[in-house]
């Protein structure tokens, strides 16, 4: 470009104001609905920002990257319209303040209180409302200079903002571990119990960014891949190795609490896998999930009954393989009418089992056998051990729900190359098709659908004994809607997938409990970003990664494509 | 061979659990009945109540079930968000009714209180609306031509977005709603025992009033007309020089209007609202859609007076002779019952057309 100067009457204003006036209702969306407030008590550098401070910030910068790609104006003033969105953006916190004086916002919005102005403002009241202006356009323009870098220095800048989030999210995590070994010091050195200190935070940005981009990923992967393959060996399987034991020892380094927490995140592993053979290869969404998890909770906690319904006092070990049967039998009692009918119907269908079941389990009509919302209690742990015992605790039901999960993963391994898994990979692409090409609907719609439900038996199992109690109250909508957005966002079908999922999805709320009232926002708002952006999920198989890969490239982005008419 | 066996075993095996569950249901359905009825532990009013509360919740469910069946007719997709919307407008109401309360308009004379109740419809038509079409914006329109599985997914989203989101505004407290002094008076009907309240005679008028007006106006108006010609051939109503998205934006526009004014009548009934409401009133308006036939807006107010009866009276008269203990509990599970009863026996539905309904 000879010009290098902007011209003000080149900018798109009109686009500019419309990214600015979005990212305002954004900013002005994590205030009112909580999440600037109450994340507020929590740091992520401490005494520097809190992480609700860092949730407008992260708005703000969205709003200035945003502007840049839809204005793309070169030049030395190209920040100027990033500058100006942002500006605008922040202008509607400070409107939001203003408002807040003149009238009584929080006779509607809870969280509109002068909590929130003053972190706004930062404390200084009214007269401090333009901050924000100020703030936006800054960080605004930020944005739009960090979307203009090319990508080499782009690169350290987003291991940076992602270096200080998890550092600051798992600090005081990190610091309890550090704390029981030698390196005691440095952890209070590094980490306060709530976010990272200051010193922290620079050690860990410069350790980090400073090893991305020494070890970056994908020179990395090109030096291994140029390698022989018997040296290829040697790079991986110490890595491996190192992997395997990584995750043994998991929870002996990390303390009883979090050792609950990546139990439950390996229970959803397990039932994340179990689901993907459901809806990531058979591709049949099934709402319905808790109705077999409770089948499988309430099997284990009457069969090792050591409480007042208990029918059988057997031990674990021999009360699962019934839990894992009688989901199936269950699974295949209510698959066989529904399963003839079509995809989406079969969601609300199910969704309608799950409740059913839920309504039935905390009913009168069944407590005198369930015991309703009192529930069953004292169900037994499967190895009974010392509570200093290596495998006290949830410890052991790590290691249970681990070696199931490998398991499964392996069944769905193989049985994704198989004639039935390439038979349901079908159904899943297209029905009439599969039909036409001699595959059986509804038998290879059931043998995916029992799998499925024998695997929530199993995990229902493993969490009666896990949690000790079955109450009808954990038998809740939301047990399933965990597990199919675990499917969903680590991508369908995929099995590192389903643990990332978990990881993210469990283990992240689990560990930060007080914000656990937006967890769901979280997941609603995951739940449509993947199907806009990335349907084919975090860690898409590489089957469904080359799919996307091809159709664009045959396609092109500008090519329109011919609305596929309706099946039906 | 071995094939053909297995087939065969399954085909079998369907059916029977087909017929088993037929038989179960009929046998439930007419000895429960039998015993109730022989009992005659209730009385010829006690059932006439019961029925009008079955009216008056199939009205409400009517209401919603409009929005569902439109936007299914149109797009194809099972809008999960929708029950949402309804909870939006009973928040929109609650929120014109405790200013109204306020200023002391509420309850100030009969005819403050008619203006104020149709107030609170107007508020939440204005929230509900407004919310359905920035979902449809965000949530839906860049899917339509994504595979079916994708927009459903995005919709359950949406709905579990907009619930935490008002859970976020609002807080998790339910919230008493203000209580108008005219519609909780009995209409005066001089039989004994049986009572019915203004509000009952408002639910049901004010439904049947509206769902005529919307028939009329999707047979008769022009933009009616693209709506019904869009819902049949997206592409061929495009050649035809009809705007596809006005169309559809027009149809989530006036399912959600009716939802949010369901709302207002939801919580002028039930007295309450909180971020859960929306739930599962929205799968039972879902149920009352299909079973109606889906798509089909007389099916829609069909389906929902006829869910709302076998909830208000199923409960007393298939379970209570059985000796089930408690059994207005079960009404959700009579309910949801119904909706895997009818998915599995007529997927088209009372008024639906018996179209292949498998793809």
């Amino acid at each position: 470009m000879d010009d290098t100067r902007i011209r003000f009457g080149d900018v798109p204003w009109g686009a500019v104001i419309r990214v600015g006036l979005i990212g305002a209702a954004v900013a002005i969306f994590l205030c009112l609905v909580g999440i600037v407030p109450v994340f507020h008590t929590r740091p992520l550098i401490k005494d520097v920002i809190s992480l609700g401070q860092t949730s407008v910030v992260l708005a703000l910068l969205a709003t200035g990257l945003v502007t840049a790609r839809t204005a793309d104006m070169r030049g030395t003033l190209s920040v100027l319209p990033g500058a100006v969105a942002g500006a605008i953006a922040g202008a509607g916190l400070t409107a939001l303040v203003i408002l807040g004086e003149v009238i009584n916002v929080r006779a509607v919005f809870l969280n509109a209180s002068p909590l929130l102005y003053g972190i706004l403002t930062f404390g200084s009241g009214i007269a401090g409302s333009w901050i924000a202006i100020v703030i936006g356009a800054v960080l605004g323009a930020a944005g739009s200079v960090g979307a203009r870098l090319p990508t080499s220095s782009r690169r350290p800048l987003t291991t940076f903002v992602l270096t200080l989030l998890m550092g600051g999210l798992f600090a005081g995590i990190l610091r309890t571990a550090m704390l029981s070994t030698p390196l005691a010091g440095l952890g209070r050195l590094l980490f306060a119990p709530l976010g990272l200190t200051i010193v922290g935070a620079i050690v860990a940005v410069i350790a980090f960014v400073g090893a991305s981009e020494l070890f970056h990923y994908t020179r990395v992967r090109d030096r291994v891949n140029g390698m022989a393959p018997a040296q290829q060996r040697l790079v991986t399987w110490p890595l491996l190795a190192i992997a395997a034991f990584a995750v043994l020892m998991l929870p002996h380094a990390l303390g009883p609490f979090v050792a609950q927490v990546i139990a439950l995140v390996a229970l959803y592993v397990l039932m994340g896998l179990g689901l993907n053979i459901t809806l990531g290869l058979a591709g049949l969404l099934d709402l319905g999930f808790v109705a077999f998890f409770a089948v499988g909770a309430y099997t284990v906690a009457l069969l090792t009954g050591t409480s007042e319904f208990g029918i059988a006092d057997w031990p674990f070990w021999a009360a699962i393989p019934f839990a894992v049967l009688f989901a199936m039998v269950f699974g295949a009692i209510l698959g066989l009418p529904i399963l003839g009918i079509r995809g989406d119907y079969l969601a609300i269908a199910t969704l309608g089992f799950g409740e059913i079941i839920r309504i039935l389990a905390g009913s009168d009509l069944l407590s005198p056998w369930l015991g309703g919302p009192h529930g069953i209690l004292n169900v037994p742990k499967p190895i009974a051990v010392q509570p200093t015992h290596f495998l006290a605790g949830p410890n052991q039901i790590y290691y249970i729900a681990i070696a199931c999960a490998v398991l499964i993963a392996f069944v769905a391994w193989r049985l994704r190359g198989s004639r039935i898994g390439r038979a349901w990979l079908s159904i899943r692409e297209d029905e009439d098709v599969a039909e036409a090409l001699g595959v059986n609907l509804v038998q290879t719609k059931i043998l995916a659908y029992v799998l499925g439900a024998g695997f929530a038996g199993l995990g229902g199992g493993i969490f009666a004994s896990l949690v000790g109690s079955i109450f009808s109250s954990s038998i809740q909508l939301f047990v399933s809607i965990n597990v199919v957005a675990i499917v969903v966002v680590g991508g369908m079908g995929s099995i590192p997938g389903a643990v990332l999922g978990a990881l993210f999805l469990i283990g992240v709320p689990e560990l930060f409990r007080e914000f656990s009232e937006y967890r769901f926002l979280f997941y609603g708002a995951a739940l449509i970003l993947m199907m806009l952006y990335r349907p084919e999920g975090l860690m898409p198989t590489r089957f469904a990664a080359r799919e996307v890969h091809l159709e664009s490239q045959e396609l092109g982005a500008d090519t329109v494509v011919a609305a596929p008419t309706e099946s039906t | 061979m071995y094939a053909r066996v297995m087939e065969r075993i399954t085909d079998v095996a369907i059916a029977g659990v087909l017929w088993g569950f037929r038989i179960a249901v009929v046998l439930l359905v007419v000895v429960g009945s039998a015993l109730t009825l022989g009992g005659g532990r209730h009385s010829a009013e006690s059932w006439l109540s019961l029925i009008v509360s079955g009216a008056v919740l199939g009205s409400i469910y009517a209401l919603i079930a409009l929005g569902y069946t439109m936007v299914y007719g149109i797009l194809r997709l099972i809008n999960f968000a929708h029950g949402e919307i309804f909870m939006a407008g009973t928040f929109g109401g609650y929120f014109v009714a405790t200013a109204l309360s306020g200023i002391g308009f509420l309850n100030l004379n009969p005819i403050t209180s008619i203006i104020s109740v149709v107030l609170m419809m107007a508020g939440a038509i204005v929230v509900s609306v407004t919310l359905a079409l920035l979902v449809e914006r965000i949530a839906y329109r860049p899917l339509r031509n994504a595979p079916r599985l994708v927009p459903l997914i995005s919709a359950i989203g949406a709905s579990f977005f907009l619930q935490y989101t008002f859970r976020g505004f609002f807080g998790p407290g339910i919230y008493a709603y203000p209580t108008v002094g005219i519609l909780d008076a009995q209409v005066p009907l001089g039989i004994e025992g049986f009572r019915v309240k203004w509000i009952d005679v408002l639910v049901i008028v004010s439904a049947v009033v509206m769902m005529a007006g919307l028939f009329l106006f999707v047979q008769r108006t022009k933009l009616g007309t693209s709506i019904r010609a869009v819902s049949e051939d997206k592409a061929t109503a495009a050649l035809m020089g009809i705007d596809v998205n006005r169309a559809i934006v027009m149809t989530f526009a006036i399912g959600a209007a009716m939802a949010g004014a369901a709302g207002v009548l939801y919580g002028l009934i039930f007295r309450q609202v909180y971020f859960f409401t929306g739930f599962v009133p929205g799968i039972k308006a879902f149920t009352a859609a299909v079973l109606g036939g889906i798509g089909n807006i007389p099916g829609a107010m069909l389906g929902g007076i006829f869910l709302g009866q076998v909830e208000g009276v199923g409960p007393t008269l298939f379970l209570s002779g059985l000796g089930v203990p408690s059994p207005n509990q079960l009404r959700d599970v009579i309910a949801f019952t119904m909706l895997v009863l009818v998915l599995i026996f007529r997927p088209s539905g009372i008024l639906g057309e018996r179209v292949a309904q498998r793809a």
